[in-house]
């Protein structure tokens, strides 16, 4: 008998619960007219970044696109005069991609970086696939100061081979014979 | 002439209770929705039209323009047919409850219900009890294991609770002496029966929940074990048919309800069809407000209230009715 | 012929069809479907005749009740439909003779009775009317059957209780 009293009054209590959330004001965020500040890391629509210096940091070196789990990222790489490479075409299928970062982290170069802007919605599924053009910005991204080349031990016009920051003379082995 | 007078107010009848139910049907799913969502203090569809109004609407759509996909191991005739007979059954039922008292029209007494039959309590069992075979067959045609899984146990769900219900009613029938459900109305003239059935009318609620499938008994539909049990491979409007059943199944309890226990369309000052609708619209409140509140049950506490609490207690409350009335 | 006897030939012709169906069917959930039409033909068949208290009887038990357990106990054990095997000619025969002289013997009592000539009219029986007559004129034999039914169902709790106890013991003995 008191086992059942027992589970009236719970049932009573789990009714009065509810009752009393009808008023309560919701609290709910209601997305289009209140949009809620995402964190700078968030994953989300993939960018191609610039230097300091307003160049293309990307070196198309493939990595990106190698370590793609799904496969959404290609490129065609081009050298440049002065021995600098670039990507003559690079193309990322959003229709595809996972927003899942491990081409950010693979990147030598901090040049494609994810931002937290996600709203791509189109009807058209083909405008999804973004060109260079499309995904190309003016700014550093997440990584305003770096700049590949000035780090790289690569012969460009920005640095001979010992010139580049945190790196010393190239050493003459002939000198060190004994 | 009169034979196609009458026919002509039959059609009418059925085309306004059809179009009725429907409707009443797609606002009941977003009744159900905004209601649900305030006892999670959430909003609940608000884009669709102001305040949601045209959701039923734009959800109509969106199912008629999906795919209607039949997996290719199904049995393709019953995959088809299945969802047909739950929402067929449940809107047949509607063809013995009264609305309200007669109406003289041009002269002619026009009775606010289809057809009373006077074994209309019966025809409601018949018809209820022919549900089960949409969910079965519908779950067993699917040749998946989820729907397989979620038909069988909703054959044996709605099988148990079927003897609850039947014999919760017993005492009504004979509190009023007739299994017409006009009868029934007319004999709570004095007081509803909840006031002297009220063990009954508990009964009845419960069993009528778990003949719809709602939380607290949702089992056969339980979508965190089953994916969606019996309708799991239905899409687009086989799927809406599913749906639209269990909500005009929710009308029928609740018009059940109303004219077994709430006295039918009785009730001071409004219309007979609106006091109706206010019953019905009253029941299925209490019954999303318990579908807000209560966790599902586990398949053996479900068949243990089915058959060691509420059938005992139906049997007792039939011999001690029959005792009161007879002394 | 009246409406009355038209409703009636398609009726019958519905039953005798699903049921031939419903002993023919390979497919064992398509043989209780064809079941179930057929109690759906006699219902209404009980229904032309008056007696719409039987027919919703028939529609909740046989239909609603005893397929559903049948259509259950199918679902669970999952029949290969292939595996059945034909039956031969030694369980044919005896239903097949049987049959025959079933047939033979309801062609006569069509032909003779004078009764089976007349055409069908319609009657209504009220539930109130039925109840007296099975309880007031037919008590006894509704008694046997209660108790014929009480008797099944204690037999049926005692071997459910012989098989747990045996089920408990063999769960004991292997612990």
């Amino acid at each position: 008998m008191k086992s059942a009293w027992e589970a009236v009054a719970a049932l009573a209590t789990g009714f009065a619960t509810t009752f009393k959330h009808l008023f309560r004001k919701p609290i709910t965020e209601e997305y289009p007219e209140y949009k809620r500040p995402l964190p700078e890391r968030t994953r989300a629509v993939i960018i191609l970044t610039r230097d300091p210096d307003g160049g293309e940091r990307c070196v198309a070196c493939y990595l990106c696109s190698a370590t793609c789990p799904v496969s959404c990222i290609s490129m065609q790489s081009a050298e440049r005069e002065d021995g600098r490479r670039y990507a003559s075409w690079f193309r990322i299928n959003f229709a595809r991609c996972i927003y899942c970062g491990l081409c950010e982290q693979a990147c030598p170069t901090s040049a494609i970086q994810l931002t937290p802007y996600f709203e791509t919605c189109e009807r058209d599924i083909l405008k999804l696939v973004y060109e260079k053009e499309d995904l190309l910005v003016d700014h550093g991204g997440k990584d305003n100061e770096y700049n590949f080349y000035k780090y790289a031990g690569v012969v460009t016009k920005v640095g001979d081979k010992g010139a580049h920051i945190k790196e010393a003379e190239p050493v003459d082995i002939k000198s060190n014979l004994p | 002439m009169d034979w196609i007078v009458g026919f002509l107010v039959l059609i009418i009848k059925l085309a306004l209770v059809l179009g009725g139910l429907l409707l009443l049907a797609a606002y009941l799913v977003l009744l159900e929705r905004k209601f649900l969502g305030r006892l999670q203090i959430r909003y609940g569809p608000n884009r669709a039209g102001p305040f949601g109004v045209l959701q039923p609407l734009a959800d109509t759509i969106k199912m008629l323009t999906k795919e209607d996909a039949v997996p290719e191991a199904a049995d393709r005739v019953l995959f088809l047919l299945a969802p047909a007979v739950v929402a067929a059954e449940a809107l047949l039922i509607f063809a013995v409850v009264p609305f309200g008292t007669s109406v003289t029209l041009l002269g002619k007494k026009i009775p606010m219900v289809i057809t009373d039959l006077n074994v209309g309590l019966l025809f409601v069992f018949a018809l209820a009890s022919l549900g089960v075979y949409g969910v079965a067959l519908g779950g067993w045609a699917s040749n998946s294991k989820y729907s397989l899984l979620g038909g069988i146990r909703g054959a044996a769900q709605m099988i148990s609770y079927e003897l609850s219900l039947g014999l919760s009613l017993v005492p009504i029938v004979m509190l009023a002496r007739s299994f017409s459900l006009v009868d029934i109305v007319r004999a709570q003239a004095n007081y509803p029966f909840i006031l002297v059935q009220p063990v009954s009318f508990t009964i009845f609620f419960i069993s009528a929940m778990a003949e719809t499938k709602r939380i607290p008994f949702d089992l056969p539909e339980a979508e965190n074990e089953l994916g969606a049990g019996y309708h799991t491979e239905y899409s687009g409007m086989r799927f809406g048919l599913f749906f639209l059943g269990e909500y005009v199944n929710l009308q029928v309890f609740g018009a059940l309800v109303a004219v077994f226990f709430l006295g039918g369309w009785r009730g001071p000052i409004l219309p007979p069809v609106v006091w109706f609708l206010v019953k019905i619209l009253a029941v299925s409140i209490l019954m999303i407000w318990v579908r807000g509140t209560l966790p599902r049950l586990r398949y053996d506490q479900l068949m243990h209230l089915g058959w060691k609490v509420l059938i005992p207690v139906a049997l007792l409350n039939i011999v001690i009715t029959g005792a009161v009335l007879l002394l | 012929m009246t409406l009355y006897g038209i409703i009636f030939y398609i009726l019958a012709a519905v039953i005798v069809i699903a049921t031939g169906l419903a002993i023919t069917r390979r497919n064992l959930v398509h043989a209780v479907i064809y079941l179930i039409i057929s109690f759906f033909g006699s219902a209404m068949l009980y229904f032309l005749f008056g007696a719409p208290l039987l027919a919703a009887l028939e529609i909740i038990i046989y239909a609603g009740a005893i397929m559903v357990l049948f259509l259950f106990i199918i679902m669970m054990l999952r029949v290969d439909p292939t595996a059945l095997r034909r039956p031969s000619l030694r369980h044919w025969l005896p239903a097949g003779i049987l049959g025959i002289i079933y047939l033979a013997v309801a062609a006569l009592v069509v032909i003779t009775d004078p009764g089976s000539q007349a055409t069908l009219k319609t009657a209504m029986a009220r539930p109130r009317a039925l109840g007296q007559f099975l309880f007031q004129r037919y008590w006894l034999s509704v008694e046997i059957i209660s108790f014929l039914l009480l008797i099944a169902l204690i037999g049926a709790l005692y071997l459910a209780r012989a098989f747990l106890k045996e089920s408990r013991e063999q769960s004991e003995g292997e612990l």
